[in-house]
């Protein structure tokens, strides 16, 4: 395991960081700390579960599932591919709380749940084989490749999860510079709308979104994903 | 193994019902009581940094961990039964304080007609009309002998909400189809948020009785009986499945922990994981000499005890008198044997989501802020031509949404689930969608039950609890007849788009419902029918007392809370009061 995330730790995914005023990373210790941009226009985010290549792939595929258009940033800017590494590399993506004792009843109807024995990761790793070069691909043949695969697993395990990266904390790793948040109007962990709740009836009311870190000690923040 | 020093009371679980019972017990005598928590130890002030929607609402850290042990569910007793992998109908809490931790804090009495409901079924509409298939009961108290337990469980948690009927005398703008009540609530009504407000309009005008939701969610200061103060709600929206930043919202662990901590006589023991409740039965009386459990060092130790009280929810209660072999096992095919019996799910479905023109700034507001209608509760409305008995109420809870859970919900119009068109959309809609929710009453029948499952196991290789359990056509016909009522409601708050649910097929395991499970221990007038009296003590072993929804024969409809601590309460007098001088069955 040690051994696994020594190795994993030498493969980056680059992001371009022209609107990102930086993000937490992880030192080897864990101690977070505040990256910018290395270069002029892009940082090197290193990868705790997916090669390079996956997680440009993924990177990709988020991309056009939540897409950079004229309603404003999507999935790339906001770093869902960071943040679905994570989630994966972390107790989720190995099923650390899932019931996992078999048998295992992989095609029982919708209303009993998932009831496959493959884990997140592995449910990753064997749908990204077939979106080969995919980052490559333009944009409309993308979409076609998504639509081949929309009824997957895989797929709404994607959609779900770029969703979640749009919108977690961002302590999560995604919703870089709370974009997604901006995006709706949501204003994150705000302590009291007190003063607020029962008034603006018909009009939006959209104060500053903060964040856990703008609201707790860094220290005592504990995201699920880097629990063993 | 070893065994431990015997204490006088033995409590499994350390949730609500388990608090109260310790609190009460330890203030009022001075017996030694241990309580048994399988989670984790919890403290009131440790939820500052948690408003983490992934982590709390979609990770669910505060629930139990299902690696160590689920329940499997199938549909009837033909099927084999599939374990819950990952959480989905219902969400049960771990760790000191339990589910009250995480709760909404929704908290309206029963029906008085709850209590009586085969008899004041049969009263009115005769026999037939009850399903073929129907183990509908009675409970073996009345509305009128619960009245002044709900008034201290009100009490204790500072309930805010507007009573509709004090005395038997009207009032508007509470729910005037409530039962009477003695006094009105300890607190003023939460604020109402504008989607709450849009409803609370549409059903005026439509002519029925809105009322603000009872929370346990304090909308002022408010200090209790117990000499307990605890701060207003801030409306931050972060309510289910989370515990409390502010302690506004009641949680055994601001209401009920720190009068426990000051009690020398209790004890909480966290990571105590009960495995059985062990019985003598070779004299002429059963007696409960105590529990084994595995402590947190994964050490089984027997813990002797002179009363034993179970609280650890619907599942556990059930599970463990099962593993214990206390009791005569529920038999679907004779119908004979009372352990098991009796499974209902409340029903929950958003019975109509409308898409809005206007934004509703919907990140504001506290799990019990809303307005509700009971027009259509119970025997509220008459049933004569109807084609199902009983019906609940439609909400609309203003509980602060949050994006992760509700981003992507577009009007039916748009087709796209993904790309920029979907996207459009769902920024358009997301603040501007709303969802009615029908709470509705699951009756008892036959062929819903627990047991224990013969092929999954727990973590200690014990079997998992069983469910059986599916709706019947009067729940199918229910949420039919209050799907209409809630869609002419959104249209009438200005819906300009609205989804209505699609119906009740089969259980749907898999689809959040709400974290109200009944049955399994049921109370009851004689021990044929039942596990427990009305003093929810055990009829064959007077020693052991079984706490908490696992008693209620059928679902009513309304959320259980209240009415599990109202009953705990009128348990712990009896104890105190008569059980302590002569310790046998009181009735």
């Amino acid at each position: 395991m040690v051994c696994c995330c020594a190795m994993r730790r030498r493969e980056f995914l680059t992001l371009s960081a022209t609107s990102i005023g930086g993000m937490l990373v992880y030192s080897l210790d864990r101690k977070p700390f505040r990256l910018f941009a290395q270069t002029e226009h892009s940082l090197r985010i290193p990868l705790r579960f997916f090669t390079q290549s996956e997680a440009l792939t993924v990177a990709a595929a988020a991309s056009r599932i939540f897409p950079d258009d004229e309603t404003g940033p999507g999935a790339q800017e906001a770093g869902v591919a960071v943040y679905i590494d994570r989630q994966l590399a972390g107790p989720w993506g190995r099923d650390r709380h899932r019931y996992t004792q078999g048998p295992f009843e992989e095609h029982a109807p919708a209303e009993f749940g998932y009831q496959g024995k493959a884990t997140p990761r592995q449910i990753y790793r064997d749908g990204l084989k077939d979106l080969k070069d995919f980052d490559q691909l333009p944009s409309v043949e993308q979409d076609n490749k998504l639509r081949q695969i929309e009824t997957t697993l895989f797929f709404s395990l994607l959609r779900r999860n770029t969703i979640e990266g749009m919108f977690s904390d961002p302590v999560h790793g995604g919703n870089i510079d709370m974009v997604g948040w901006q995006l709706i109007g949501y204003p994150g962990p705000r302590m009291s709308n007190y003063a607020d709740v029962d008034k603006h009836f018909g009009e939006a009311f959209r104060p500053k979104p903060v964040s856990l870190r703008d609201t707790s000690e860094d220290n005592s923040l504990r995201p699920s994903e880097d629990e063993e | 193994m070893k065994t431990l020093p015997a204490v006088d009371v033995v409590i499994v679980g350390g949730g609500w019902t388990g608090l109260l019972m310790a609190k009460e017990l330890g203030s009022r005598s001075r017996l030694s009581i241990a309580v048994l928590e399988r989670g984790k130890p919890r403290e009131a002030g440790e939820y500052a940094g948690t408003m983490d929607e992934l982590d709390y609402a979609v990770r669910l850290r505060m629930m139990q961990d299902l690696s160590q042990e689920t329940v499997t569910v199938r549909h009837d007793s033909t099927q084999r039964a599939l374990p819950i992998r990952q959480y989905g109908s219902f969400l049960p809490g771990t760790g000191v304080g339990g589910a009250g931790e995480h709760w909404n804090g929704i908290t309206p009495r029963l029906l008085p007609d709850s209590f009586e409901l085969l008899s004041r079924t049969v009263e009115k509409y005769g026999a037939r009309r009850l399903p073929a298939d129907h183990s509908i009961q009675n409970w073996a108290v009345t509305y009128d002998e619960m009245e002044p337990y709900y008034v201290r469980a009100e009490r204790m948690l500072g309930i805010s909400g507007k009573a509709g009927n004090i005395n038997g005398k009207k009032i508007d703008g509470g729910n005037i189809f409530e039962g009477w009540r003695s006094a009105d609530y300890p607190t003023p009504p939460t604020k109402i948020p504008y989607f709450s407000a849009l409803f609370s309009d549409a059903a005026k005008a439509l002519g029925y009785h809105p009322y603000p939701s009872p929370a346990a969610n304090l909308s002022e200061p408010y200090t209790n009986p117990d000499g307990i103060s605890r701060s207003a709600c801030f409306y931050c929206g972060f309510c289910e499945r989370f515990g409390c930043m502010v302690g506004a919202k009641a949680q055994p662990t601001n209401t009920l922990l720190p009068l426990i901590q000051e009690r020398k006589n209790i004890s909480i023991r966290s990571g105590a994981s009960v495995r059985r409740v062990v019985c003598d039965t070779a004299g002429k009386k059963n007696i409960a000499r105590g529990v084994t459990y595995f402590d947190e060092k994964g050490e089984e130790v027997f813990q002797p005890a002179e009363l034993i009280v179970m609280a650890s929810w619907s599942l556990n209660n059930t599970r463990l008198l099962l593993l214990s072999a206390i009791g005569e096992p529920y038999d679907v095919e004779s119908g004979k044997g009372t352990v098991g019996r009796n499974l209902t799910h409340q029903i929950s479905v958003g019975a109509a989501t409308a898409f809005f023109e206007k934004p509703l700034n919907r990140f504001m507001g506290s799990g019990a802020a809303g307005v509700s209608i009971s027009d259509f509760d119970g025997d509220v409305f008459d049933h004569s031509k109807l084609a199902f008995l009983g019906g609940g109420h439609l909400v609309a809870m203003s509980p602060g949404y949050r994006p992760i859970a509700n981003f992507g919900a577009v009007p039916p119009s748009v087709k796209a689930a993904w790309g920029s068109a979907w996207k459009k959309a769902a920024l358009e809609s997301y603040d501007r969608t709303g969802i009615i929710l029908f709470g509705g009453e699951h009756l008892a029948y036959k062929n819903n039950y627990m047991d224990l499952d013969p092929t999954y196991k727990d973590r200690f290789g014990d079997p998992l609890l069983r469910f059986t359990i599916n709706w019947g056509d009067n729940e199918r016909k229910m949420v039919e007849f209050m799907t209409l009522k809630a869609v002419e409601l959104a249209r009438a708050m200005g819906g300009k788009e609205v989804i209505s649910f699609p119906g009740l097929k089969n259980y749907d395991a898999n689809r959040y419902q709400s974290t109200h499970i009944q049955g399994g221990t049921i109370m009851g007038t004689s021990p044929d029918h039942s596990v427990v009296n009305s003093y929810l003590q055990h009829w064959q072993v007077p020693n052991l007392f079984v706490l908490g929804a696992s008693t209620i024969p059928q679902n009513p409809s309304a959320h259980p809370t209240l009415t599990i601590l109202a009953l705990t309460y009128r348990t712990a007098d009896a104890i105190v009061s008569r059980y302590l001088k002569s310790p046998s069955l009181l009735v």
